[in-house]
């Protein structure tokens, strides 16, 4: 039963690698356009990151620097898991540090600090399919992206406003990738959003359960969809962070009482303990000297 | 002063730390052995080695073990280790009329070559709890024929002999041994990959789907036309021998359901056929499945596609439990950063609400005063 312990260099096999690295390139040469590739049953379940870790193991190597985050946040449970999975089975060095990574696997968010040129941003994705909501047939779904056939999407956004006053999607809102194909940018607050235009970085999506890969490559126009009346608008907060006072960052809301107390603070994690460290001090923080 | 939480490492490790406690439970008891659950859980370990397309019984016997006795959990264990094998090639058709039958019932036919072989079934069982299981006593061997087993016709040979019924089909070159483990899902899906992900397909769900056909949504007009549990050889060409060899023998359970019949002015009336196999001993799983497979094959008969049972990309998108209970069960993840946008929108959209009122009424307030 011991040798069953023996697995490859981060767990896939070779082949499976180069049949995930063929997905990855298609992606890359068709931005936007989800490519169907053969994902494997992962150990962990669907739905918990399989396809960002298939992506991740396949372009992996023994000198990359891994960083994995869920909620922006590098010490969630499901991030600690996944990190402790690829220092397990690539042996490689890991960070919480966004500009020491080489690859940067994502659940939800995109780091404040922006990503540099030859840096990758894998994005786990549930549901690739951006029309999904809309129509729930795939091959309904697959003949609307080859005939750009979009219509649909701007009548539901149009119907938000018309019953809402507002685009009453605040996540994983649809954008247009280099003119061409609608695409998820996965469940990342509206808020990240413009950070994926003209990125330096390659960003990389993987969705396990459904199968799908797909890409926008460095320096490629992503436009998130909106009318000239209803421009697009990120969302804002009244407070800064309140541990190390940053502005114009996302800012996760913390019950601290039962009698509505409540604080606002960085979520990506990293980026608050720089700023701290660097001596910047929020309304509820406390100087690092001090502590 | 709020901290942020830190330590999900050890968090993590302490849950597994008591996880493995709860699994072996009470220490002062012995701790049950992988020989046990193959010899006196076997049709847990059968279900196991089904769903997880993996035929081997200590796999699914520590797989079982490991999840507690969780099924879906222990699919998900023995399917993560399958999917590291290397494919060393493919293997023969396996050949159902060859098997070495313990179990074979028709009811189409009161009698037939072969006849009826009851086996090791729960059929005509009380299902009165048994207090003597309470303690070990002694167990009466089974029967055993005593004439040389011999293969055993199937009825759908049978009914083939008058052309009652569609054949078998043939396959092109290029068909056949598709593997939706090894290649992505595309729709609408040949027959060989519908079969495979029915076969792989969670039991509880193709039940209920087989039992929805039954009651009218997407009615079929099946009989069992028989089935057979037993062991086949399993064979692998060897192209240097230029002849096959045998890899050994597993069980299987194989259902053939025989459907309303289908003609037009160029072929008489037939009846149609569904097609149920799987691993080990599961009749109920054999029979839904092959329900199931009849009800998808409503496009090519040119049926209505009305019923859920029919709907190809709604039952195969949605068979496998390892993919639906780890989606079900990701919302236990952490989404507080969609959480916290929505409730941004929501309060936004509240605040407005609160304005429009407030704007109106003071409006409403001054139109009374003139």
């Amino acid at each position: 039963m011991s040798d069953l312990a023996a697995y490859n260099f981060a767990y896939l096999d070779e082949q499976t690698k180069r049949m995930i690295r063929r997905a990855i390139l298609k992606a890359i040469a068709i931005p936007g356009y989800q490519v169907p590739f053969a994902s494997r049953e992962m150990p962990m379940p669907y739905g918990w990151g399989t396809g960002g870790v298939q992506v991740t193991a396949a372009i992996i190597g023994p000198a990359d620097v891994l960083k994995v985050i869920d909620q922006g946040a590098d010490d969630t449970t499901n991030a600690v898991s996944i990190r402790a999975f690829f220092a397990k089975v690539a042996n490689v060095a890991v960070t919480t540090h966004t500009d020491e990574a080489t690859i940067i696997q994502t659940r939800h968010r995109i780091p404040e600090k922006v990503l540099k040129e030859g840096q990758v941003l894998v994005y786990q994705v549930p549901i690739p399919e951006p029309l999904r909501y809309l129509e729930p047939r795939e091959t309904e779904t697959r003949t609307m992206h080859a005939l750009s056939e979009y219509g649909l999407m701007h009548v539901k956004l149009y119907e938000d406003i018309a019953i809402n006053g507002h685009i009453a999607t605040t996540y994983a809102y649809p954008v247009k990738v280099a003119g061409r194909y609608v695409m998820d940018p996965s469940p990342i607050p509206k808020f990240d959003n413009p950070k994926m235009h003209m990125s330096e970085a390659l960003q990389l999506f993987g969705a396990g359960r459904e199968k799908r890969i797909y890409a926008v490559p460095p320096f490629t126009e992503v436009v998130s969809l909106d009318f000239e009346d209803h421009p697009f608008e990120v969302q804002t907060f009244d407070k800064p962070c309140a541990l190390c006072g940053a502005e114009n960052v996302y800012l996760d809301e913390v019950i601290l009482d039962d009698r509505g107390g409540r604080m606002f603070v960085c979520s990506d994690t990293d980026h608050c303990e720089e700023r701290r460290a660097c001596g910047c001090v929020g309304e509820l923080g406390v100087k690092e000297a001090a502590e | 002063m709020y901290v942020a939480v830190k330590g999900g490492e050890t968090a993590i490790a302490n849950a597994h730390r008591l996880l493995a406690d709860r699994r072996r439970g009470d220490r002062s008891l012995p701790a049950v052995s992988s020989e046990q659950v193959i010899e006196q859980l076997a049709l847990a370990v059968d279900r196991v080695m089904a769903e997880a397309s993996l035929y081997d019984r200590d796999l699914a016997a520590l797989a079982f073990r490991q999840a507690r006795g969780d099924m879906i959990e222990a699919i998900f264990l023995l399917r993560a280790y399958r999917t590291t094998l290397p494919r060393f090639g493919v293997s023969s058709p396996i050949d159902t009329g060859a098997m070495l039958i313990e179990r074979r019932v028709s009811a189409t036919y009161k009698d037939l070559p072969g006849g009826q072989l009851l086996g090791p079934t729960f059929d005509y069982t009380h299902r009165l709890l048994d207090p003597t299981l309470l303690e070990d006593g002694p167990v009466e061997e089974g029967a055993e024929r005593t004439e040389t087993p011999e293969a055993v016709m199937r009825v759908s040979e049978i009914l083939a002999q008058e052309g009652l019924i569609e054949g078998d089909g043939t396959l092109g070159e290029d068909e056949g041994g598709g593997d939706l483990t090894r290649e992505p899902m595309e729709f609408p899906m040949s027959r060989d990959l519908r079969l495979q992900a029915l076969a792989r397909g969670d039991e509880g769900f193709l039940l209920a789907l087989g039992y929805s056909t039954q009651r009218g949504y997407g009615r079929t007009h099946p009989f069992t036309g028989e089935i057979r549990i037993g062991e086949v050889e399993i064979e692998i060409d060897a192209p240097e021998l230029g002849y096959a060899v045998s890899l050994g023998e597993i069980r299987v359970t194989e259902c053939q359901m025989v459907n309303q019949f289908k003609g037009s002015a160029k072929v008489p009336p037939q009846f149609t056929r569904g097609y149920g196999l799987v691993f080990g001993q599961s009749e109920r799983k054999a029979m839904s499945m092959s329900l199931v497979d009849r009800a998808l094959r409503a496009r090519e008969f040119g049926e209505d596609i009305v019923a859920p049972a029919q709907d190809e990309e709604f039952v195969l998108s949605h068979c496998d439990n390892v993919q639906a209970t780890g989606f079900v069960e990701h919302l236990k993840l952490p989404h507080y950063v969609d959480f916290q946008a929505e409730l941004g929108l929501v309060r936004r959209m509240r605040a407005e609400f609160e304005a429009a009122r407030t704007a109106s009424e003071s409006s409403d307030r001054k139109e009374a005063a003139e």
